[in-house]
């Protein structure tokens, strides 16, 4: 999938993943792509809670060798 | 945007590292949801906000007991749980930088640069002996008012 950014986000544990995401979509313009790539095993539910709630729109996940890969879309 | 803002309010009583650091880890998940988030520590929780290095503040003999007795700041808090008398604390942040993750310290620095609001209770300082110059910088100082005025309009209120 294409995106605008890429956020590393492997290795860190709880709650690095989602302030970094906040901080990352912040940056973007409504309607572009945030790419996060997450190691933490709460990750996956941290993130889709995350993106619910605050309005941008989840627009896929995917699992690779214990890598969690989102692509949020900015509201 | 900021009108309608979501708040979160913690109430941070307790002075131990295990229930900081749950404290200040809800904080800034709170504060990536973009709540407005207040953390209002009192009594015990107050050493959390202590410098590392001690103040040269004037004091009266209870109070100096006091500063002695507490831990002097976020590195020298005891565990809630097994605290072995000051190995549980060594054996927990070693246990964490395997983990990657933040030190008590980091994460009060994180929730400042997030803008969490961290206010010290200032009846229970004064009955500490706590003065402002012993505490970090860049704390709000207020009273029982001021955080129900926050919590009265946060969903998420915790008292810890």
């Amino acid at each position: 999938m294409n995106s605008d950014k890429m956020l590393d986000a492997k290795g860190l544990a709880c709650p690095l993943p989602v302030v970094r995401t906040k901080k990352s979509i912040d940056e973007l313009k409504s309607g572009q792509v945030l790419e996060v790539h997450a190691t933490d095993k709460g990750a996956k539910n941290d993130l889709s809670a995350w993106a619910t709630r605050t309005g941008h729109e989840l627009l896929n996940t995917a699992e690779e060798n214990g890598v969690y890969k989102f692509w949020i879309k900015k509201a | 945007m900021t009108e309608n803002k979501e708040k979160t309010t913690i109430v941070l009583f307790s002075g131990e590292l295990d229930k900081a650091i749950a404290a200040f880890i809800i904080a800034n998940g709170a504060a990536a949801y973009d709540h407005d988030v207040t953390i209002f520590f009192t009594f015990w929780g107050l050493n959390a906000l202590r410098k590392d290095e001690q103040a040269a503040v004037k004091k009266g003999f209870l109070e100096n007991m006091f500063a002695k007795m507490m831990p002097r700041g976020a590195n020298r808090l005891g565990l809630s749980k097994m605290n072995f008398g000051g190995m549980g604390p060594k054996m927990i942040k070693h246990v964490m930088k395997k983990h990657n993750a933040l030190s008590l310290p980091e994460l009060i620095e994180l929730a400042q640069e997030q803008g969490v609001k961290l206010v010290g209770c200032t009846m229970t300082m004064d009955l500490l002996g706590l003065q402002k110059e012993e505490l970090l910088d860049g704390i709000e100082y207020a009273g029982v008012a001021a955080y129900l005025g926050d919590a009265t309009d946060a969903k998420v209120n915790l008292f810890i």
